[in-house]
């Protein structure tokens, strides 16, 4: 969210704004002297420039002031503000926003020259040429072609005797697929999975393939699964599911299904700000929040896992730093350190997202007063990115079987959780960093059968595999698998044969098959750049990395270790000390020395990685790109054979980073790939966009508290509980809820408001009023002020006494109508529709403050400082005499638009003889305080009378057969007061009022505009539904239907003993007696038009 | 004219809910404190800053009208909050609104000022103890860290889905005010129940 800096109350969110367009357009001196055209041009045109312009704000839910803001139309930034009134100023430098921090650029390991991009890979894709005669299968045994379910007892167990992190003391029991299992706390569902030999772990969406766990991450492609139990969740990686007892989930074929019963957890939110964000606890991050925490300044650090640690975790590697870090953040009076909290979306003005998963993990044990989730809203001055790297996959022949997993990942198992994926495994990697993972591996007790290199010469890693007895094929990749629910065996040829042109064609070199029932890869890594993508930063392809690296951002980010492509992990904590310490620094604090120690890294040797992202297959094997949705080389071949050259158009074409994981282990891969095909370079070609969020959020938690009974505030008058006691039925009008009507014993609508309206008409009946808007309008020039607002005169209005008036906007079109109360000869009270009354204040500021700041007048709103009580009715003086003895209610001594200052039941009131019904009826306007004692002294006194409350319903009705309209029912912005018959209410002697000009506009003064006119249907019974069209001929024509008007209000009238309605009509006052056709439905039902007041034309019964 | 009744029959706005505003502040053992504060005198003072009128009616009240964005003046019982910078609540004991009103006319004399009573308009809801800050920053944009909203400061903004005029009280142990229109107290105080589960 934008922060806007109010001039006063300095920056805060956008959302407390309201826009206000151009500024420095503005009234003219003197509209009449204007053409139409000019006029048109002041009302409708406005300039819309790509870059700075000027337009003007008013901070609407802070301090209500109007000011000129410069705001960049293509980049979104605020260059500066300044007050209304003032000149804009001359280009500046742009304000506050924190200035950018260098990036501390580029990658620690050497450089190298990328590879060149495959030239016909194209035209080799899919079964091209290159099929080599299949040789043995090596392998120390022949493996079982398993079920890829565990549980069968014939295989070897897989949970390593010691190590890992799991809570051997804590077992849990959980069941998957109606399986049940056991694991242990600090498990993940994956890696219970795992432990208990159960490789399958989904199956793909659109082929039906089998799928295992691929990842031990967010990133996971594969092993989506349906958690069942306790409340069913759709589609969440397995990988990412704590393991608690009593845990159900099953396995998807790709899709998952959302909960039919309602989620009874609490999800809510929390506002966070603090001077440095630091997001992931990996070395990097860690080492960045230590650093910024020594200074003092407010941090956090928030990562998606239980525990600090990152990739330490996975490869078990100075978990002692890890821990004293973690104990000295907690120890720091300033710093936060989230959890299980997942940063998803980064937005403008440093401000971040994240949901925090706080309980999902006790499973049936989670309190139930403690959110389940919760959505963080931080902002944050700095933030240091540390959110590592993905591993990145290979696309070659039945890449996606059981079995095959990313090298880390495998590692990861080891470590953290004593699991074993496989015992005889084959690893296939570009570079150095699947080497650690083959080592720790065999060291555990798996069988290496082979590394397969790509690169022809391997270097120090591969001596190191071979010293470890693992054969290490080099300038190899592999070709193809084997194997069903779960892999069997692993093909690999040497990689320049299988990538030889049809040109010039290698000599076929002997194909090697191996028994594996686990196949590590590794195609390099992605920095996880998606924070800083939608931080509005750059990213720029890194040749030495072959993938794309944090450049530069106009936000005060940085990139610290992995994921700013520093690979080297002594470089990664050094880099993220170095950033933490920076945007302290940057932020005013000094870090205090000496700095929390970083942990001695031993160096390690390093050879440049190989750029490799297809291996052409002899079979039709698919090679897949994106294993969520099932998109392989050959659906992208495809995309770009179909003449597309844009990763934004081959994602959309295949579908391919679309899944719920957004292409994390496939994304640079679909590129790299769609680069191939094109035969341009990778650096050219880009990535798709990266969008909020990183993973998937739950709506749950986004709505967080606002749902249900708190979804949108609920606006009550201070009778609200006597309405409620009474069994009005509530209508919504805005926010608030209004009484509709109050059935008695079991009616219905029909019959209650026909009933409620016979009360008013020839009885005595009470209203709730109280929503009125009610402005209190002080200084001297405050009539002058009226003047100018209103269409009709206010300035001539005597002091005790009230005037309806009608306020339009510029274009002349009615915006709301109300009374305004002269209470001094300085001081009005004016009263607006219940819905528009905080429009109306802000119409009315914003003409003071930008237009007219030198009217000596103030506007305040006093809606809920009084309570309304409409007393409508022939017996209605009656009942307010008997309560009133201090008032004379006499019609002589008390008029009709008067209003008295008086005691009503003892409470003090201000009364006015106002109507909106043709009734005799008064308004009686008290403390809210004291309008419960009111209304029942008014339901006591009334009862002699049959007094009756009545709703909204009832007073819709009532004003209708008088003909008056309701603003926002009977207009929709397009309709003048002339249009209403209102033309009385429209001044002659003002010289000028907002609105003026535009009577004069050929457009208002067509004699076929739409006027407000009453129409009756011949049928006495039948009401046309609000909205009903009204055409001129007994039998429509071919369309186009000239269409003559349409119904604004329909109504049954208990007093006129038939149904009724208004419409706008074309020349409708002109069409008096006309008949016309309303369809309904299929039929055309006769009309008869007639003048709007159709109830007391001559106004009778006003006075009683 | 609020005056002239019995005070007995008057109803505050969240008179309903004091039972479970209160049976938070009991259950929470004081970690937060959740009370409606009824029938405060609210006068709204509309002036020039740069006016006599700006002069004459601070010592009027015992204390300056405060002329920082977003800053509170204490004097005994009436607190004066800026609202703007022609723009000012001031409030008081329940009752003085009338007084208050009178004090402020007299001092302004001829000078044009608006004063308003708006005493009804808003109902104060007291949100104190140590987790305040926590309970309020569930729906509150704003930093409330003492560092940037210590004793003394005021924010007018929005709390959960309604506008408030949020007063930091002078001790930080005293927690906030909470102003709020009288029809979105109900709303607000149900909000603030529901955040508040979490820590009774």
């Amino acid at each position: 969210m934008l922060l806007i800096p109010c001039p006063w109350c300095g920056p805060r969110d956008e959302a407390e704004f309201h826009y206000g367009g151009q500024a420095h357009v503005p009234y003219p001196e003197n509209p009449a002297s204007l053409t139409d055209e000019e006029w048109a041009r002041y009302l409708f045109f406005r300039d819309n420039p790509k870059g700075p312009f000027a337009e003007r704000w008013s901070h609407a839910a802070g301090c209500r002031r109007w000011f000129n803001a410069v705001r960049d139309t293509s980049t979104n930034e605020l260059l500066t503000v300044y007050g209304a009134g003032e000149p804009r100023p001359q280009p500046t430098e742009p304000p506050s926003r924190p200035a950018p921090l260098p990036s501390t650029g580029g990658p620690a390991v050497p450089s190298s020259s990328a590879r060149p991009a495959f030239e016909d890979e194209a035209v080799q894709a899919e079964g091209g040429s290159g099929g080599a005669a299949p040789g043995g299968v090596e392998g120390a045994a022949p493996l079982q072609d398993g079920t890829g379910r565990g549980g069968g007892g014939e295989t070897p167990p897989t949970r390593t005797p010691t190590g890992g992190r799991i809570d051997r003391t804590t077992p849990l029991t959980f069941t998957f697929d109606g399986i049940r299992y056991q694991g242990y706390r600090g498990d993940t569902l994956a890696s219970a999975l795992l432990a208990n030999g159960v490789i399958q772990a989904a199956t793909s969406i659109r082929l039906g393939r089998p799928r295992g766990i691929f990842s031990a991450g967010a990133e996971e492609p594969n092993a989506v699964v349906q958690i069942e139990a306790p409340f069913p969740e759709p589609m969440l990686p397995a990988t990412t599911v704590e393991l608690h007892d009593g845990l159900v989930a099953t396995s998807l074929p790709g899709q998952g299904r959302l909960a039919t019963t309602p989620d009874p957890a609490r999800y809510d939110a929390v506002h966070a700000h603090c001077d440095v964000l630091v997001v992931g606890a990996g070395p990097a991050g860690l080492a960045a929040a230590a650093a910024a925490a020594t200074s003092g300044a407010r941090v956090i650090l928030a990562d998606d896992q239980p525990e600090p640690g990152g990739s330490l975790l996975g490869t078990g590697e100075h978990l002692d730093w890890v821990a004293a870090t973690r104990a000295r953040l907690d120890a720091a009076p300033e710093v936060r350190v989230l959890p299980r909290t997942t940063v998803f979306g980064h937005y403008d003005d440093n401000h971040l997202l994240a949901v925090e998963r706080r309980t999902a993990h006790l499973g049936a044990d989670a309190p139930q007063h403690v959110s389940r989730e919760r959505v963080w809203r931080i902002r944050a001055r700095r933030v240091v990115l540390a959110t590592g790297a993905h591993e990145r996959s290979l696309a070659f022949g039945d890449n996606d079987r059981p079995g095959v997993m990313l090298a880390s990942a495998a590692r990861t198992y080891l470590h953290r959780y004593a699991v074993l994926p496989g015992r005889h495994a084959v690893v296939f990697t570009t570079n150095d960093t699947a080497y650690a993972a083959a080592l720790d591996l065999a060291a555990a007790g798996v069988t290496i059968a082979a590394i397969v290199d790509t690169r022809p010469a391997p270097g120090e890693w591969a001596e190191r595999a071979r010293s470890a007895g693992i054969e290490v094929l080099t300038g190899h990749a592999v070709t193809g698998t084997a194997g069903g629910a779960r892999l069997t065996a692993v093909t690999a040829a040497p990689y320049q044969a299988v990538n030889a042109t049809a040109d010039e064609p290698e000599p076929i070199a002997p194909q090697r098959e191996f028994a594996a029932d686990l196949l590590l890869v590794s195609g390099g890594w992605n920095p996880v750049a998606h924070l800083f993508s939608q931080a509005g930063g750059r990213l720029r392809h890194d040749e030495t990395l072959g993938t794309f690296v944090p450049d530069s951002c106009g936000q005060a980010v940085e990139a610290a270790g992995a994921a700013n492509g520093t690979a080297d992990l002594a470089a990664a904590f050094a880099e993220g000390a170095a950033a933490g310490t920076r945007a302290a620094e940057a932020e005013g604090y000094t870090t205090r020395t000496p700095m929390p120690a970083l942990p001695a890294v031993t160096v390690q040797p390093y050879t440049p990685s190989m750029h490799v992202f297809t291996v052409p297959t002899a079979t039709a094997a698919p090679r897949f790109v994106d294993l969520q949705r099932d998109v392989t080389v050959a659906d992208l071949t495809r995309a770009t054979g179909a003449g597309l050259r844009s990763v934004e158009h081959t994602k959309r074409y295949t579908t391919a980073g679309t899944a719920n994981d957004q292409g994390k282990t496939g994304g640079v891969l679909a590129s790299g790939v769609v680069a191939e095909l094109l035969g341009v370079d990778l650096s050219a070609l880009g990535l798709p966009t990266f969008r909020p969020p990183y993973t998937p959020v739950s709506f749950a938690a986004l709505a967080g508290r606002d749902r249900g009974a708190l979804h949108d505030p609920v606006r009550t008058t201070a009778l609200h509980g006597w309405h409620v006691e009474h069994g009005a039925l509530f209508e919504n009008v805005g926010q608030w809820k209004r009484p509709w009507y109050y059935p008695r014993g079991g009616e219905d609508l029909e019959t209650a408001v026909l009933r409620e309206c016979r009360a008013a008409r020839e009885g005595v009946a009470f209203m709730d009023a109280s929503t009125l808007g009610k402005i209190d309008v002080q200084g001297p020039d405050a009539a002058l002020f009226l003047d100018r607002l209103y269409t009709n005169m206010m300035s001539s209005l005597k002091v005790g006494m009230i005037r309806y008036g009608v306020m339009c906007r510029l274009d002349g079109m009615v915006f709301d109508d109300g009374t305004v109360i002269r209470l001094a000869p300085d001081r009005f009270l004016v009263t607006t529709t219940t819905g528009n009354a905080a429009a109306v204040l802000d119409w009315m500021e914003e003409w003071l403050q930008t237009e007219w700041p030198d009217l000596r007048v103030h506007c305040t709103s006093v809606t809920e400082h009084w309570a309304t009580v409409a007393l409508v009715g022939p017996r209605s003086r009656a009942v307010l005499g008997s309560l009133a003895p201090g008032l004379a209610v006499a019609n002589d001594d008390f008029p009709f638009m008067a209003w008295r200052e008086t005691t009503v039941a003892g409470i003090g009131a201000r009364v006015c003889r106002i109507s909106f019904s043709g009734e005799l009826a008064y308004e009686i306007n008290v403390s809210p305080w004291q309008a419960v004692a009111l209304w029942e002294a008014l339901y006591e006194a009334g009862a002699p009378y049959g007094i009756t409350p009545y709703g909204t319903e009832t007073m819709h009705v009532l004003r209708a057969e008088k003909g008056y309209p309701i603003v926002g029912q009977d207009t929709d912005g397009t309709v003048t007061p002339q249009d209403l018959g209102m033309g009385w209410a429209v001044s002659k002697k003002k010289p000028d009022f907002i609105g003026k000009r535009s009577y004069a506009r050929a457009d208002t003064v067509r004699p076929d505009r739409g006027h407000l006119v009453a129409v009756l249907t011949d049928d006495p019974g039948a009401v046309l539904p609000e909205g009903t069209h009204l055409v001129a001929d007994g039998e429509l024509p071919a369309p186009p239907v000239p269409m003559l008007g349409h119904v604004t209000s329909s109504y049954r009238s208990a007093a006129l003993g038939r149904t009724f309605a208004l419409a706008l009509v074309k020349g409708g006052r002109d069409r008096i007696g006309e008949r016309l056709y309303a369809p309904v439905g299929d039929r055309l039902l006769p009309v008869t038009v007639a003048g709007p007041v159709l109830y007391d034309p001559e106004g009778a019964r006003r006075d009683g | 004219m609020a005056d002239t009744a019995p005070t007995a029959c008057r109803r505050s706005p969240l008179a309903g809910a004091a039972p479970r505003l209160a049976a938070v502040t009991r259950s929470s053992k004081g970690a937060l404190r959740l009370a409606e504060l009824p029938f405060l005198a609210q006068v709204n003072v509309r002036l020039d800053a740069k006016s006599p009128a700006a002069d004459a009616v601070g010592p009027a009240l015992g204390l300056q009208l405060p002329p920082d964005p977003n800053t509170v003046v204490h004097a005994g019982e009436v607190t004066a909050v800026w609202l703007g910078p022609d723009e000012w609540l001031v409030v008081g004991r329940p009752g003085t609104e009338r007084e208050l009103e009178d004090r402020i006319r007299a001092a302004a004399g001829d000078e044009p000022v608006a004063v308003t009573d708006v005493s009804a308009q808003r109902t104060t809801l007291l949100v104190g103890g140590p987790r305040a800050r926590d309970l309020l920053a569930h729906g509150c944009a704003l930093d409330l860290h003492p560092r940037a909203f210590g004793p003394g400061r005021c924010a007018q903004t929005t709390l959960a889905r309604t506008q408030v005029v949020l007063v930091a009280r002078d001790e930080t142990r005293a927690g906030f005010w909470v102003l709020v229109r009288s029809s979105f107290a109900g709303y607000l105080a149900d909000w603030l129940l529901d955040a508040a589960v979490e820590y009774v």
